[in-house]
């Protein structure tokens, strides 16, 4: 076992050679720099993530850890880019390179939009106390060693400081133009006290794309999100978002996911200030044996009367593999949290597969936790039932699939991106036929 | 309207023979009502002329307006204009009353080759079929029978049949748990629908339920056949003095 686990450590340590040795650190001076050589020890403590990882298991990261990335063919939907026609400000990335040409004036009442790079370069930035920061915080209890490597190679991205409550959302547009691109993104956030911002988040990014995402929220600040991660069928992501929440806060975020390779999606949520609500939710369509869409969510509450909610909804088949790993940990003195989480999944037939691991964690006395994952077939009651009212079968499916994923939507506070979001998935089910 | 000659049907699964050479014909515009014990086979004829899965066809035929039914699927016969109420409507999570039957009423009439109906038309039709039905507008915004009392549910099936306008109507048991004012609510509501070119097929073990939907004719069944026919008094006689006397009668 001894000589077992050397040789996977040695195995891990030489994939994330191979993998630094490509790459350098991006130009920073100061503490920038700091943060990035801080992260770079991190990947090198921890090695790239490798299959025999805990929380790798189901999904096997090598794609995401070679040196070279694998060619993702581009696709194109034929239809309008999802929020088209939603009022927003607009920052377009095209396969991970910020477009000042296709993007909006970075300016808008309420808020301060700078581009990551002018800020890392900064003396004095308040980005210093989040860039790093939160992702830092994220492998206390599990390594993410995707995230640290993030934080150190990131070339572009966006900060944003909301003071006040904008008009619009905030919308990054992420667009895929080669078949070879590798982005590395990262943004930070901060919410202001009483402030509040939406953010929307669009399209494939390019053929392997790693993003981070820190979020930090002051007393009584609110936070949504609400992304799509496009159509491609062949490209790969690992995204991290990284939230802190103070007192009465409010984080809610939202991801569709539809094709794609290999997406993995996590999302680590501290509630350190009281009365903070998180909600995470998610739903994705895959089809085929080489779709792996998972979601790897990591919630801890470490303040009273704190509520968090994670809902995903996974439909499934012809092979595809649907990963749920979630965890609520409740620490001590969180008393009075109501923690609740569901995974579900939809099998369209026998070869789609759903893997769940929901796991609790508690060292408070006066909490409710509630967790539940179930996997099934369409009901073939209701398949009936449609059916004897004229609903042709492929049509009755859709419904019933789209029924399914509505209890997922339902978790987006504004109906005008739900909306948005249940058309698209509602012309693209009909589109692919059953 | 609809003709079933010498029906044998099986269950799938097990080695069960249900229906034992049904003969049945109901002529356009007619009320024929279905009587008979637990078990003798009334809901699987309705589960099978709809087209439910889980039946075997072993013998004999059943025709709508001439056309062989047993070979469509499901959605093919309703749009043949077959229209079965459910003894126990479907719940459906997700999917809204409103959404269903404009989905309903249109696959329909795209089946015959008609044209869709415009979503003020549907909206306007369907408000005054609800109206007619007492059925709150609320019901109509809501997921398909989720949260529907046993009458709210009754009554969505003939809304339903309301909208969509079938030849042949199977109701199968749509008394079971109504109160009186239900059952006549419901009862108005399929007797505005008689007409001329439309049949009804009323499976019940009451005769209560015809006095409101008054039937041409009487069937008993029992163990798989039709065992005896008449006219309205037929029920009344199984009202008074059960089904044992009919069935060793005609043992």
């Amino acid at each position: 076992m001894a000589m077992a686990r050397a040789a996977l450590r040695q195995q891990k340590m030489d994939t994330t050679e191979a993998r630094l040795s490509t790459l350098s650190l991006p130009a920073a001076t100061g503490w920038a720099e700091a943060a990035r050589n801080e992260a770079l020890a991190r990947v090198q403590e921890m090695g790239l993530p490798h299959r025999r990882d805990e929380y790798w298991r189901f999904a096997d990261p090598s794609s995401l850890t070679v040196a070279e990335p694998p060619r993702a063919a581009l696709f194109d939907t034929g239809e309008a880019p999802i929020f088209s026609d939603i009022d927003r400000l607009r920052i377009v990335f095209v396969d991970g390179v910020f477009d000042p040409e296709a993007s909006d004036d970075l300016a808008l009442e309420g808020i301060e939009i700078e581009r990551l790079t002018d800020a890392l370069g900064k003396d004095i930035h308040w980005v210093r106390d989040v860039y790093g920061v939160l992702e830092a915080r994220s492998h206390e209890k599990v390594h993410r060693p995707l995230a640290a490597f993030n934080t150190a190679f990131a070339t572009d991205g966006v900060v944003i400081r909301v003071t006040g409550k904008p008009s619009k959302p905030v919308s990054l547009v992420y667009l895929h133009q080669s078949e070879t691109s590798d982005a590395i993104l990262h943004h930070c956030v901060r919410v202001e006290e009483g402030a509040e911002l939406t953010l929307l988040e669009n399209g494939p990014a390019a053929a392997r794309f790693s993003k981070g995402l820190e979020v930090d929220i002051a007393d009584t600040g609110a936070f949504h999100l609400i992304r799509s991660q496009g159509r491609d069928h062949e490209r790969r992501a690992a995204t991290g978002i990284f939230a802190r929440l103070g007192r009465e806060s409010v984080f809610k975020a939202f991801t569709l996911t539809v094709n794609g390779v290999l997406t993995r999606n996590e999302c680590v949520i501290e509630l350190t200030g009281d009365d903070a609500t998180a909600h995470v939710a998610g739903a994705c369509l895959g089809d085929g044996k080489d779709f792996v869409h998972d979601d790897t969510v990591f919630v801890t509450h470490d303040a009273q009367r704190c509520e968090s909610r994670q809902v995903f909804k996974k439909v499934l088949r012809n092979g595809a593999t649907g990963i749920f790993q979630g965890k609520i940990l409740v620490k001590s003195g969180a008393q009075k949290t109501d923690g609740y989480q569901i995974s579900q999944s939809l099998l369209l037939d026998e070869d789609a597969q759903f893997l769940a691991k929901p796991e609790l964690e508690i060292y408070a006395d006066d909490v409710a936790c509630s967790h539940g994952s179930t996997s099934g077939a369409i009901d073939a009651e209701a398949m009936f039932y449609l059916q004897s009212r004229g609903v042709p079968a492929a049509e009755a499916a859709n419904l019933l699939t789209l029924a399914f994923v509505a209890e997922a939507l339902e978790e987006i506070e504004n109906e005008t991106y739900a909306e948005a979001l249940r058309a698209r998935l509602a012309s693209w089910l009909e589109r692919r036929g059953h | 309207m609809l003709d079933i000659k010498g029906l044998h049907v099986k269950l799938e699964e097990e080695d069960k023979q249900i229906l034992k050479g049904v003969d049945l014909k109901v002529e356009a515009g007619s009320v024929h009502a279905i009587m008979g014990p637990n078990g003798s086979g009334k809901s699987t004829m309705s589960y099978v002329l709809s087209g439910r899965d889980g039946y075997e066809v072993t013998g004999g035929s059943a025709t709508l307006l001439g056309e062989d039914i047993l070979g469509m699927d499901p959605e093919e016969r309703a749009a043949a204009g077959l229209f079965l109420a459910f003894q126990y409507p479907v719940e459906i999570p997700g999917v809204g009353n409103m959404t269903f039957l404009r989905t309903a009423v249109n696959a329909q009439r795209k089946a015959r080759g008609d044209e869709e109906m415009s979503s003020t038309d549907f909206l306007k039709l369907i408000r005054a079929k609800a109206k007619d039905l007492q059925i709150d507008p609320d019901m109509l915004k809501r997921s398909v029978n989720v949260g529907f009392s046993g009458g709210e549910k009754k009554r969505n099936e003939i809304l339903q049949m309301a909208m969509l306008e079938p030849k042949m109507c199977i109701l199968d048991e749509t008394d079971s748990g109504l109160d009186v004012d239900a059952m006549k609510l419901v009862s108005d509501g399929v007797n505005a629908l008689r007409s001329p070119d439309r049949a009804f097929l009323v499976i019940t073990h009451y005769q209560r339920l015809l006095d409101h939907i008054r039937p041409d004719v009487v069937h008993i069944m029992s163990d798989g056949r039709i065992v005896k026919s008449g006219g309205p008094e037929l029920a009344l006689e199984v009202e008074k003095n059960g089904y044992a006397d009919i069935l060793s009668e005609v043992a």
